[in-house]
């Protein structure tokens, strides 16, 4: 019964209504698609990171610290019995790290060097190539980024000086033999990297490792040694982080946005009162209960919402669909910033997404289309009759 | 086969002009080293575009007591450092920290220089540290010199193997050559206007560079005032010193 009225009065109200929804469904749509856009961005750098450098996760020595370069000195050590057989069984591969100096072009550059066996298949990095290449010199893989900075190409020869385990300076030819295309930002700026044989020997740390990364969808081993357990979770920490602390910016929008559509509403159900006092006293006099009358109003707002959710549907549906096919392109390269993201940025929106922003929408609503409401319970039916509003 | 012929050169050479390889290493560390010494230096650091001037006093005692105060420029101006041991801190005014530089520190250039901590540290005699052979002599700018090949007879030096053009008159390394273990050479050092000072010989300039760096013109280090032998109160070289 009361929908229906509500319905009729909704449709009756024509424009207004149009308006409402609009403004209501375009909050919808871009609250959807900017959080699309962040959960996009965090899938993005979380499945990039996963393929390219910690596939199921990682054992650490337990001085590693890949933010403090200062600690790679001391972060090294043989490997643990438990994690060396997985190693032996092809299901993990150690990277070994230390702190060098190079000199592109005759420029001195501090660069994170990492040693890595050039036929592991567990992340994806074009590691093989090292294999390619035997004249004598280092063979050096890096990143695109880095290879910007220091206008190195494929080919090129600089000289890498560094400390070996004696803190013996020692220095010796590179020659870069790949450029990796590669997003994850981690595995480029600043680093080099070469075969782990070759850096084990010239830093004369012969078997020892800096982490060992495993293969996805194996359990934690029982370790009894010092090496620290990373799972993905705890390495993917740092992404969520900048995606987290650069979150708010948008709530704010997102905070207008509401505002807009929540006033629109606001505004129509107190002209609704004012306008339609008559009404109001009619029904009061044919029975109708004042909280059925205020349930009315709020319920004519609240249809506002559910409107707006069918014309996102309908209108932006389209857009959202389309952006979570092609992926919206990024007018800069963020990689530079320290993000990793895709050249065309493609929003996730999940079930939970979509329902969370959909009772947030409803809830606003709900309150700004009740808030008005409540003065009809203050109004007499003789006064409402006589067309007396309560202002 | 290397071993006979080094033996061969040291037989050779080795006797020439009254002095054994030791010797001349001996009297290169007592020209170089003393008890104790109080310098005024200049250190000027040649880069691409700019020259640097930073002016410093020093306090040394032996290989393992050093204390630096930074003069100039005046954003370098109360720096501090202090050498014990192996042991290396900084004091910076502006931040009013004492930090202990150390591991990779150590390796990072001193005041934007060709030199780095590690060069500055160390400072031990050089027949503690290497074994020398003498492979010739050749004349350099009129004088003639002998060329000393060191190698490290302890692990951990910085620079495994030296080469060293020494004034036979002088009995200082006119000229050096620093390589790493694999024989690429790193640094290279000079010195000039020796002078005798308090029954020594002793350079006035040194020259440091870091031959992997292209274009690079090097460190200038020149010594304005130095006494050997000085009595320095040892409270000068505790870290309260630094603060002060």
């Amino acid at each position: 019964m009361l929908l229906k009225i509500a319905i009729k009065n909704l449709l009756g109200a024509r424009l207004r209504t149009i308006l409402n929804v609009f403004v209501t469904s375009f909050s919808f749509f871009i609250i959807l698609l900017m959080s699309g856009m962040y959960d996009g961005m965090l899938q993005h750098a979380k499945n990039v990171t996963i393929d390219t450098e910690i596939a199921g996760g990682a054992y650490w020595h337990p001085n590693y610290d890949p933010l403090d370069p200062m600690s790679f000195e001391d972060s090294h050590s043989l490997i643990p019995n438990k994690i060396q057989s997985l190693i032996d069984k092809k299901d993990a591969f150690p990277v070994l790290v230390n702190q060098v100096s190079i000199y592109p072009g005759g420029r001195i550059m501090p660069a994170i060097l990492k040693g890595i066996p050039p036929n592991q298949d567990i992340v994806k990095m074009p590691s093989t190539s090292l294999n390619s290449y035997k004249d004598g010199t280092i063979p050096v893989l890096i990143g695109k980024g880095m290879a910007q900075s220091t206008k190195l190409n494929v080919g090129d020869s600089f000289t890498i000086r560094w400390l070996d385990i004696n803190r013996t300076f020692d220095a010796n030819e590179g020659t870069v033999v790949h450029i990796m295309d590669t997003e994850n930002f981690k595995i480029d700026m600043g680093h080099i990297w070469i075969p782990l044989n070759i850096a084990q020997s010239m830093f004369a740390m012969q078997d020892q490792a800096t982490y060992v990364t495993y293969k996805k969808n194996l359990k934690e081993i029982a370790d009894n040694t010092d090496w620290l357990h990373r799972d993905v979770d705890f390495l993917v920490k740092d992404m969520e982080a900048i995606i987290e602390a650069d979150k708010p910016s948008v709530q704010v929008m997102f905070i207008i946005l509401l505002s807009l559509a929540a006033m629109g509403i606001f505004n129509a159900q107190v002209l609704s009162i004012f306008r339609r006092g008559r009404e109001i006293g009619t029904l009061m006099a044919l029975g109708m209960t004042r909280l059925r009358v205020v349930a009315l109003f709020t319920l004519e707002g609240g249809l506002n919402a559910i409107l707006s959710a069918f014309a996102t549907l309908i209108v932006f549906g389209p857009f959202l669909w389309y952006f979570s096919m092609s992926g919206i392109p990024l007018p800069i390269d963020y990689t530079e910033m320290g993000l990793i993201m895709a050249k065309r940025l493609i929003p996730v929106y999940s079930a939970g997404l979509i329902f969370s922003t959909m009772i947030l929408v409803s809830i606003i609503v709900l309150i700004v289309s009740y808030l008005p409401s409540r003065k009809i319970s203050q109004m007499k039916p003789t006064d409402a009759l006589r067309g007396k509003a309560i202002t | 086969m290397i071993i006979w012929l080094s033996l061969l050169m040291t037989l050779l050479f080795g006797q020439s002009d009254q002095l054994s390889v030791e010797e001349i290493i001996v009297a290169m560390d007592n020209n170089l080293n003393a008890k104790s010494r109080i310098m005024k230096s200049k250190m000027i650091v040649k880069g691409r575009r700019s020259t640097r001037t930073i002016e410093s006093k020093n306090w040394v005692v032996g290989a393992n007591k050093a204390f630096t105060e930074y003069l100039s420029p005046p954003r370098e101006a109360g720096t501090k450092m202090l050498k014990l041991d192996d042991k290396l801190w900084t004091y910076s005014p502006q931040t009013d920290r004492v930090i202990q530089i150390s591991g990779h520190m150590l390796r990072q250039s001193v005041m934007g220089s060709d030199m780095s901590y590690n060069d500055m540290m160390e400072d031990r005699p050089i027949q503690d540290l290497y074994n020398a052979t003498l492979e010739g002599s050749v004349n350099m700018n009129g004088r003639k010199h002998w060329i000393l090949y060191l190698e490290a007879k302890i692990d951990g030096l910085s620079y495994p193997k030296r080469r060293s053009w020494i004034d036979v008159e002088y009995l200082l390394p006119m000229k050096e050559e620093l390589y790493a273990k694999s024989g690429k050479l790193l640094k290279t050092a000079a010195m000039d206007g020796v002078k005798k000072i308090q029954d020594r010989w002793f350079p006035s300039r040194f020259l440091y560079k870091d031959e992997l760096k292209r274009n690079s013109k090097g460190t200038e280090w020149v010594i304005e005032d130095i006494s050997f032998d000085m009595n320095i109160p040892s409270n000068r070289f505790t870290k309260a010193m630094l603060r002060k």
